[in-house]
Formats: structure tokens, sequence, C-alpha cells
């Protein structure tokens, strides 16, 4: 018997979710990134499982790209926060607000 | 019936650890429950038959991108508390009604019958395995896309390393505001 589709896809919306609310409510600048990589393997996992629910194979390569982009993004995105830090000693994101009017 | 079993309980695991990550104070321990999720979730590609994708899963993401991000929370400081004081008193609530919102969305998106489940798109051949199937869409089909990768990722490198490298010392005579 094999699992439907549709709870992977359940699983995936339910991690999503918990992606986004989480930049949402945290501080951490770190963390608020961690949150981002837990949506994109959510989203990660919707692509395999429409890949298999079609048959098909591009959810996998879909996967494979999505694994790029993801590693070139942590690279910057860390490298920005180490900048960051090192200028204002903090991680939080309320006090990142030399842009704010 | 073991899939089944197997899928209840890694699914569990995997949204458990993500509810954590969001909800623990302490950045470490965020990472480690990331590692988790990304453990979870290379079972469930295994469990879909990806078996390319969940290695990969485990070795670039739970392997390379965590350790670069213990890296840096451990070289910004993990004893830094995160500020118990909202600024805005209403964003918490917000955020969480918002959230559920989007949940409830995805939910009935993935249960209802709209998404067309059918064949289409490129298949494995007759006497391929995954990783030989996965290899002929990659480089055939999708070979354009996987070489512009390359160049993406030449420019996050290039970008790292301006953003990364240490301000020039200033000058003699020139005070340099950014070196506070």
């Amino acid at each position: 018997m094999r699992v439907p589709g549709a709870a992977y896809l359940i699983v995936s919306a339910i991690l999503f979710t918990t992606g986004a609310v989480g930049v949402l409510i945290r501080r951490n600048v770190l963390v608020m990134f961690m949150c981002i990589e837990l949506m994109l393997n959510a989203v990660n996992l919707s692509f395999v499982t429409f890949g298999r629910m079609m048959h098909a194979l591009d959810g996998q390569v879909a996967v494979f790209f999505v694994l790029v982009v993801a590693a070139a993004e942590v690279v910057v995105g860390l490298a920005i926060i180490v900048a960051i830090f090192r200028r204002r000693a903090s991680a939080d994101a309320d006090q990142i607000n030399l842009l704010k009017w | 019936m073991i899939q089944v079993a197997v899928f209840a309980v890694v699914a569990f695991a995997a949204v458990m650890a993500g509810v954590f990550l969001v909800l623990t104070r302490n950045a470490v321990h965020s990472a480690l429950f990331l590692v988790g999720v990304q453990l979870c979730l290379a079972v469930l590609f295994l469990l879909q038959g990806a078996f390319l994708v969940s290695v990969l899963q485990i070795i670039v993401y739970a392997g390379a991108i965590m350790v670069l991000f213990v890296f840096v929370v451990m070289l910004l400081g993990v004893d830094k508390k995160e500020a118990l004081i909202e600024p805005l008193r209403w964003q918490r609530p917000l955020a969480a009604g918002l959230g559920l919102l989007l949940a409830a969305e995805a939910i009935y998106l993935a249960l209802s019958q709209h998404i067309h489940v059918g064949s289409g798109g490129l298949k494995a051949g007759p006497h391929e395995g995954n990783v030989q199937s996965v290899a002929r869409v990659l480089f055939t089909h999708w070979a354009l896309p996987f070489e512009a990768t390359s160049v993406l990722l030449v420019v996050a490198v290039v970008g790292v390393m301006v953003v990364a490298r240490r301000p020039r010392p200033p000058s003699s005579g020139r005070t340099d505001e950014r070196m506070a």
C-alpha cells in the first residue's frame, strides 16, 4: 500500500508554513535564514511528490536546481550577515535599521 | 503497510523538528533541528524512489550547508540573547493568523482534485535506475540551465569575496567611518 501523494503535499505545506511563520516572528537573523532554508526544503518535497504523481523526472531535476540556488544563497546570505555583524555587533533584525526612514 | 508506518513516523518527526526550529531560543538548537528536518525529508525522498535527490539532500544540505550555518553561529557568538520585547505588539498574533491561513490554503489545494495527476514530462528509460535516468534528463533536456548554474556559482563566489573582504585600513589623515 503506497502513501498517497496528498499526504506528502500536506507535510510539505505544514513545513512551508512553519518556515514562513518563523521568518515573521523570529528576530535572530540566523534563525530567520534557517527558516528560509526550511521553506526551500518543503518546496523540494513538493517537487519530488509532484514528479512522482506525474510519473515524470522533471521534479527531481528541479530539486537539483533548488539545491544549487540554495547553496549560493546560503553562502551570500551568511557573508552579508557576517559583514553586518562586523559593523553592528548584533544578529538582531531590529538593529539593522540604517535603511529605515 | 510498512511504507505507511515509516511515512507516519518520519512525517511527524519532520513537522515536530520544524516547529521546534522556530520555537527554540538557542540558534545552535535551531540548526540541529534543521538537520533533523533535512534527514527526515531525505527519508521521505527515499520512500518516493528519488534516491539521487535523497543522497544529495544529505550530502549538500545536512552536510555542507549546515556546517556553514553552525560555523557562522559559532562565529557570531551563541550566547547572544534574543530580545523578548516585541516593538510591534500585534506582529506575533498577526503572523500566527496569517500562517494558519497559509496552511489552510495549501492543505486545501493539496486535497483538492484540481491537481491533474497523470503522466507527462520526461520519463525514465525502461532499464535505467534513478541515477541514470535523472542524469540523462539533466544532461540532455536541462543541459542549458545546468550550465547556467555554473555561472550562478561563480557570481556567488565573487560576490562573497567582495562582501566578506575586510575593509581597507584607513589612509592617513582620513578617518573612515566604516571602520567604527
